[in-house]
């Protein structure tokens, strides 16, 4: 049993997203008094006696029942996000794969179809090519940004268009206007993964888009200590989520659940900043005789740095770039001797990380699925943290030295 | 990377990769004890009260924003003080500015002069009076700028050499101005202290002190006391605060210019008959401010309001963003009334002589829009 989200009380929409990353889903006089929240680590809630879990269950009452239906230090953060995302429900995830597949899962069915755009995180197109194919979900995937192909790839029993958008590692803007529409047209939900904007850039939702997913281990939570995913959508687009994910159980933590609270306190001066070190970056290294292309939607030479200038308020702390002339090995000179950014998965978070999408994600695929994917063997991947900006350049600049 | 600019010091010094997994956070490290080489033989760690990994870390981050040696971390700031004051002994003195702390006021004149060590208090902004104030048994300078709660402000570089010309030391609690403002052992101070509690943790979810020098020697004494009365930071305190310090600069330096906006909107008002904030050019501190602090004036400050006491008890009661608390320096904005509130331990007639008056308003300014704040004071002030 479990009872569906009821909206908590929240500052109001007219607030600053600085008052509203500080307070929104807080009550303002909260447990003991204390100015901030306490973490409930309890699995379960009590009941006073038996006719008050009668009444819970026949009227569909607003509490805790058993922690993996939620707790209330994720309820404050679902109200965060769902507040900055301008949604009416957020729902949080132990992490950004439990997210999707939390998603998906609630919404096909054998016999469904799903359409990708193709340029995505390689672990969501393993889900659905690998393990949604053996529920007799069938995947098909166009090229990103192809709205004919993924119009024509639509028929009856198409139910989901996923996208990223910038996309990773490629940072591919998608317009979401046209893919908000694109499903209204069909009435085929749409999702776009924003992993790599944040509501801070970009809010799909405004754009007709049904759903928004996060890593919220990336520029949400901050600080590469925690890892967690979320969901944003309607109140009624988001029940039978919230319900299977009741079932299903990945839920996260209330330690993490505080730690994700704690970091969108913050969450608009990083990103500020996320933003500010990426645009430099990629400025110092399209500028830089070693480097053949950067990849960032802040560049005029971006394709769509129309679209991107126009939907993004900013273009986050991701740049991906190729070296001139490298294979593979020289390539990695560059990323083993890098100083201040270190060699890593992952990104968002408040220390700059770089790797070589060949070795870190790409590395079992052959020369031809990597050809495919659009992942050549001289790419590297930072991700900028909220250091100062002359230090990221004066590191990449010795790196890009170094490594000759 | 001792020339990496402070920002990127605060993200990486003291966090290197953890060695044995990768880690890009050092873990956490609760452990009580640590298991030894040999009998007699001591590995870098052997009890969390003498030494922990988690706080060691924040420890070398603290050291490295203030330029000191190295750094020490407590329990709360009361701790880091009274480790200071620990330092001397029955028949010593300590001068302290007027304008401090109001659990510093009652520790230097209920708990230190127990021990035989006698206080004197003088208004730290006139170099002359706290000159004055020396006498030859004094051993110790404590001032605090900008100072608590009237936002007074000393001159460091001014009081540094008055310190070494007397002999004597000197200790500046930098909690107000952070090392993001102002670095106080670059201008000559011996000692810097803070309450790890306000901007360096920044997000009210955590209780630490500091004390951070530039001599080593010095840090030896404090080290010793530290382990042997034991007020040190647990090592969830010390993740927190050296999570929190990754945000110091962009916080700091986004709040105190929301506390100027703020400061010129109250100075323009008619309800609001004074404003304390270092930043304006009518407060008296503002020159040395322009010089000592770098790049914004704190994100404290006071004021006073038109009216009777109860109208400036309804303006602290009535406001919806800022909340009723003590405390300061993190990401919500609070208001408090420093008479009733952070300053009730002094002596009512030290308050009066000191100018804490009961109509005087405190906020700290959080992260929170500044219109938004700032519409919240102007419907407070309408009540």
């Amino acid at each position: 049993m479990m009872h569906s989200h009821k909206r908590g009380r929240s500052p109001g929409s007219s607030l600053g997203s600085s008052t509203v990353a500080v307070h929104a889903g807080e009550a303002r006089q909260k447990p003991g008094d204390a100015i901030t929240d306490p973490i409930f680590c309890a699995s379960t809630y009590t009941f006073t006696d038996t006719q008050t879990v009668i009444d819970y269950i026949e009227q569909d009452q607003p509490r805790q029942e058993y922690g993996r239906y939620g707790n209330p230090g994720e309820r404050v953060v679902e109200q965060k996000l769902a507040a900055l995302e301008g949604g009416e429900q957020a729902l949080l995830y132990s992490s950004g794969m439990a997210a999707i597949v939390g998603l998906l899962m609630s919404k096909l069915s054998a016999g469904d179809e799903v359409v990708f755009f193709d340029e995505c995180y390689h672990r969501s197109r393993e889900f659905c090519s690998k393990h949604l194919a053996r529920f007799g979900v069938v995947t098909h995937q166009v090229r990103t940004g192809d709205f004919a192909a993924m119009e024509s790839a639509i028929n009856a029993r198409t139910k989901m268009l996923v996208s990223e958008s910038p996309t990773n590692p490629h940072l591919s803007v998608i317009d979401l206007e046209c893919f908000g529409a694109l499903g209204k047209k069909h009435g085929v939900d749409t999702l776009i993964d924003a992993t790599l904007a944040t509501p801070y850039n970009i809010k799909p939702l405004e754009y007709g888009v049904d759903f928004v997913l996060h890593s919220a281990t990336k520029y949400l939570g901050g600080h590469n200590d925690l890892l967690a995913g979320v969901i944003i959508g309607t109140n009624e687009n988001m029940e039978s989520v919230r319900n299977l994910r009741g079932v299903m159980g990945a839920i996260n933590s209330p330690h993490n659940m505080y730690l994700l609270s704690r970091g969108l306190k913050t969450f608009e001066l990083r990103m500020d900043r996320h933003n500010a070190n990426g645009q430099a970056v990629a400025e110092f290294l399209e500028g830089h005789s070693r480097v053949e292309k950067v990849y960032y939607p802040g560049l005029p030479s971006h394709p769509q740095h129309a679209i991107a200038k126009q939907t993004m308020k900013g273009f986050g702390g991701l740049v991906t770039f190729l070296i001139k002339d490298a294979d593979w090995r020289a390539t990695a000179d560059v990323v083993d001797a890098a100083k201040l950014a270190r060699i890593a998965p992952s990104l968002g978070g408040v220390e700059s990380l770089i790797e070589q999408p060949l070795v870190m994600s790409y590395y079992q695929c052959t020369a031809e699925e990597r050809q495919r994917f659009g992942i050549p063997d001289n790419m590297i991947r930072m991700a900028c943290g909220i250091e100062n900006a002359a230090d990221l350049i004066d590191d990449l600049q010795q790196a890009l030295e170094a490594g000759q | 990377m001792t020339n990496w600019k402070f920002r990127t010091r605060a993200i990486h010094i003291g966090n290197e990769r953890d060695a044995q997994t990768g880690a890009v956070v050092p873990p956490i490290h609760v452990a009580s004890t640590f298991v030894q080489p040999g009998a007699g033989e001591w590995g870098e760690f052997d009890y969390s009260r003498s030494g922990n990994p988690t706080r060691k870390n924040l420890e070398q981050t603290l050291a490295s924003l203030e330029g000191g040696v190295g750094g020490l971390a407590f329990s709360s700031g009361m701790a880091a003080i009274h480790c200071v004051t620990m330092l001397f002994e029955s028949g010593d003195h300590i001068v302290a500015g007027s304008d401090i702390y109001g659990g510093a006021y009652r520790l230097f004149h209920k708990i230190a002069t127990r021990a035989g060590v006698a206080v004197s208090l003088a208004p730290s902004h006139d170099v002359g009076q706290l000159a004055s104030a020396i006498q030859p048994n004094t051993k110790l300078l404590w001032l605090e700028t900008p100072g608590n709660p009237l936002m007074s402000i000393t001159d460091l570089a001014a009081c540094a050499e008055l310190a070494k010309r007397r002999g004597i030391l000197l200790g500046v609690d930098n909690t107000f101005a952070t090392p993001v403002l102002t670095r106080p052992l670059e201008l000559g101070v011996d000692i810097v202290m803070h309450s790890a509690t306000k901007y360096l943790a920044g997000h009210s979810d955590s209780l630490g002190g500091a004390l951070i020098v530039r001599d080593q020697e010095l840090l030896d004494r404090l080290y010793f006391i530290q382990n042997a009365t034991g007020a040190v930071m647990s090592a969830w305190d010390a993740f927190l605060t050296s999570r929190g310090l990754k945000t110091l600069e962009l916080r700091v330096r986004e709040q105190c210019r929301t506390a100027e906006r703020l400061a010129k909107f109250l100075a323009a008002d008619h309800r609001v008959s004074r404003v304390l904030y270092p930043g304006l050019a009518s407060h008296a501190g503002h020159a040395i401010a322009q010089r000592q602090m770098q790049g914004g004036f704190g994100a404290m400050l006071s004021f006073e309001v038109k009216g009777d006491y109860a109208k400036a008890k309804r303006v602290a009661e009535s406001t919806r963003l800022f909340q009723l608390a003590v405390s300061l320096g993190a990401v919500e904005s609070l208001i408090e009334q420093p008479a009733s509130m952070s300053h009730a331990s002094y002596d009512a007639q030290d308050r009066a002589a000191h100018g804490i008056v009961d109509g005087l308003i405190r906020l700290s300014v959080g992260l929170e829009a500044a219109e938004d704040l700032e519409q919240d004071l102007d419907q407070a002030l309408s009540d």
